[in-house]
């Protein structure tokens, strides 16, 4: 990597807010800016050129063919490409049309639906080009992108946890809330990064930066049903911002399979 | 310049930047009369509004808040006073004064973007804040402050700065200590003094004297500077419960366009929301020391100029901070942080003001606590249409200028609105085309 490195931010279908971690780095952006060229952020500044890059970061999902061509083209620009967040990851919220298809969509949001032209899946970056890093989250963690960016600018190979949120629950000295207070929590099989914010807020995660490293999902889902939850419902909660990561997918398939069978069966 | 054989020049600006998600512009001039401007959103469509079908009504703040990564909190809050009118939920003094709070927290936030890093680069004559740290580093450092203060009140109550996690339907999931919210109070007392400097400063800039005949829109409360409630009024004399959005106020799809455009129903006319309209009818209802600084500025009401938008982005800051000290200084947790609800089929809807303008959201819930339909129309997709009729009027004074000076004036008019085009597809690229 040269003294300067050249530093590209693209957004495919996504909410800005991962890109607008890099901005929210209030008191580090100055000194990050003075080692790297910010040559390609449209929405920090007009100054827009063309690649090689040495470090691009990819926010959101490849939903239409258009985007399907552009990062390809991203790919081939970009020395070391870096996908920030769940719709980069794993193909985001709007993933969710990948089980009823785009038509149906559509035709629920806009009248004129031949003005839309869009693909049927939304799908991670991963699934198109090759990736040479994965961050997690919905949205990312600031200082994990932080990381990622000394690191590479250290000349190493970034390296961000993949336990689970539970071991963050013990770090920061969270009680449990499923065993103290019964609340349904996610925590066993979602990646930290985010410091376990919802249980130490009173609430279960709700898995938003995707399935851990081996997580142990069926073991999960057989406690939340033990504790009347319903197979339908906790289906529902594996399908949110990483549905499409293939863990949740997997199991969240099985359960609704098994809805769907028992609701066959007179 | 872009001419073709029959004398059409087409000015195209292919992406837009310093505004949040992603569009284009294109102009068509034919000797020299504008056939057409087009404010091109080609963000991919996510449809938000179909995949709520069936979710269980909890999840809705933390779901729409995913539309827009710059103003989430605003998805939350009228997400959940929506469906809190739909359940008959009264929430306590105590909860609303927070939800002010956290509100306050994210137009500091949005605003202090906009205005230091966004905006002010054009005023300045630099491709962005980041090329304007090396010549005017106090701009971009108090710009940092300012908005690490808001994200930081964010991620105190919300848990984190985007998408927070303590918002819900009732109230909050965890109400912070006292003693959480007044460590704040002395950072808030310095951000106050630097937001009025701001001020004082962004209104000594050269502005463009340019007029337009608006139909302003905002959210108006009697008492207090509008967020979270009040009537929806128009400087032409409308002035209805939030429940009637949809008989004023209708939502059209254009071809170039993955947003939807929303006009007047009445007269099919565009109209405009944000930080001019809210001053324009609420200058009143300002903190104290916005109002005091607003006239010490000599600003204008009405104020019809949309390059001014930058004064009254930063005069609402200033009002943002004077009013969180207020809720900071008086705070007592609320008891319970979360009022109880039950289920019922029933429908309700809210309008809250964005930083960007008025957030509409409407929600049908059934007796088992699921969204079975869901309506959200974004203050960008509102404004969309004013921002063409903008474009269309501003155009003559410019059009003698070659084509990369044509389309970077028009992208100064358009980043004016501080235009969020993730949210209003659920937008933006110039294009200027000339024959």
């Amino acid at each position: 990597m040269s003294a300067q490195p050249r530093l590209a931010v693209f957004k495919f279908a996504s909410c800005d807010g991962c890109q607008l971690s890099l901005l929210s780095l209030e008191d580090e952006l100055l000194q990050l800016a003075a080692r790297v060229d910010v040559v390609h952020f449209l929405e920090a500044t007009s100054r827009i050129e063309p690649g090689p890059y040495d470090v691009a970061l990819v926010e959101g999902s490849i939903t239409t063919a258009d985007d399907e061509q552009r990062i390809q083209q991203v790919r081939r620009d970009s020395k070391f490409l870096v996908t920030l967040g769940a719709c980069a990851t794993a193909g985001g919220i709007q993933a969710l049309k990948n089980w009823s298809g785009s038509e149906a969509f559509v035709n629920a949001v806009y009248a004129r639906p031949d003005y839309i032209r869009t693909l049927e899946t939304s799908t991670a970056i991963a699934d198109h080009v090759a990736v040479d890093f994965e961050l997690r989250g919905c949205p990312i963690n600031k200082y994990q992108l932080l990381e990622v960016l000394q690191s590479l600018l250290a000349g190493r190979r970034p390296r961000t946890p993949t336990h689970c949120v539970c071991v963050e629950c013990k770090r920061r000295g969270t009680v449990c809330v499923t065993v103290a207070q019964g609340i349904a929590c996610l925590g066993p099989v979602t990646q930290a990064g985010c410091g376990a914010l919802c249980p130490a807020y009173d609430r279960g995660c709700y898995g938003c930066y995707g399935p851990s490293e081996q997580p142990n999902l069926v073991p999960l889902t057989d406690h939340l049903r033990a504790g009347g939850m319903k197979a339908e419902a906790i289906a529902t909660a594996l399908r949110s911002f990483n549905a499409y990561a293939p863990a949740f997918r997997q199991e969240s398939d099985r359960l609704a399979a098994e809805v769907a069978e028992r609701e066959s069966t007179p | 310049m872009n001419q073709d054989d029959s004398g059409t020049r087409k000015i195209r600006v292919a992406a837009m930047t310093r505004v949040e998600g992603e569009g284009g512009l294109d102009v068509r001039v034919t000797d020299g009369r504008i056939e057409h401007v087009r404010l091109q959103i080609f963000e991919p469509p996510r449809f938000f509004e179909a995949f709520l079908r069936g979710r269980p009504l909890e999840e809705v703040p933390d779901i729409t808040a995913r539309i827009c990564g710059i103003c989430p909190v605003a998805y939350q809050m009228s997400s959940v006073h929506a469906l809190e009118a739909a359940l008959g939920v009264e929430i306590s003094p105590e909860i609303r004064r927070l939800r002010r709070l956290l509100y306050c927290g994210e137009w500091i936030e949005s605003h202090a973007l906009h205005v230091h890093m966004l905006n002010l680069p054009d005023f300045l004559g630099y491709p962005g804040a980041l090329e304007m740290a090396r010549d005017f580093p106090e701009h971009v450092e108090r710009a940092l402050r300012l908005k690490k203060l808001g994200n930081d009140m964010l991620e105190c109550l919300g848990g984190r700065a985007i998408h927070p996690i303590n918002v819900a339907v009732g109230g909050f999931y965890r109400a912070p200590r006292r003693s959480e919210l007044s460590e704040f109070i002395p950072g808030f007392i310095a951000g106050l003094q630097l937001a009025e400097e701001a001020t004082r400063f962004v209104a000594t800039l050269d502005f463009p004297d340019f007029h337009q005949a608006y139909e302003t829109v905002a959210l108006v409360h009697p008492d207090e500077y509008a967020m979270c409630e009040g009537r929806i009024e128009s400087s032409d004399g409308l002035s209805i419960a939030s429940d009637d959005f949809g008989t004023h106020f209708v939502e059209r799809q254009v071809e170039h366009s993955t947003a939807m455009q929303a006009v007047r129903r009445e007269t099919g006319e565009p109209y405009l929301l944000g930080p001019l309209a809210r001053i324009n009818h609420s200058r009143d209802r300002l903190s104290p020391a916005a109002k005091r600084l607003a006239d010490e500025i000599g600003w204008e009401t009405p104020c019809l100029n949309p390059f001014r938008a930058i004064v009254a982005r930063s005069l609402e800051l200033v009002h943002a901070f004077e009013e969180a000290l207020d809720i900071l200084k008086n705070y007592t947790p609320p008891q319970p942080p979360r009022i109880a609800y039950g289920y019922r089929a029933a429908a309700g809807s809210s309008a809250t003001e964005a930083p960007r303008g008025l957030l509409y959201h409407r929600y049908q819930v059934d007796e088992s606590g699921k969204v079975t339909q869901a309506e959200i129309v974004p203050p960008t997709s509102q404004n969309q249409t004013q921002i063409e009729r903008d474009l269309r009027d501003y155009l003559p004074r410019v059009i003698t200028l070659p084509d990369p000076e044509v389309a970077e004036a028009c992208e100064k008019l358009v980043r004016c609105y501080d235009p969020c085009i993730s949210c209003s597809t659920h937008f933006l690229k110039v294009r200027v085309g000339r024959s």
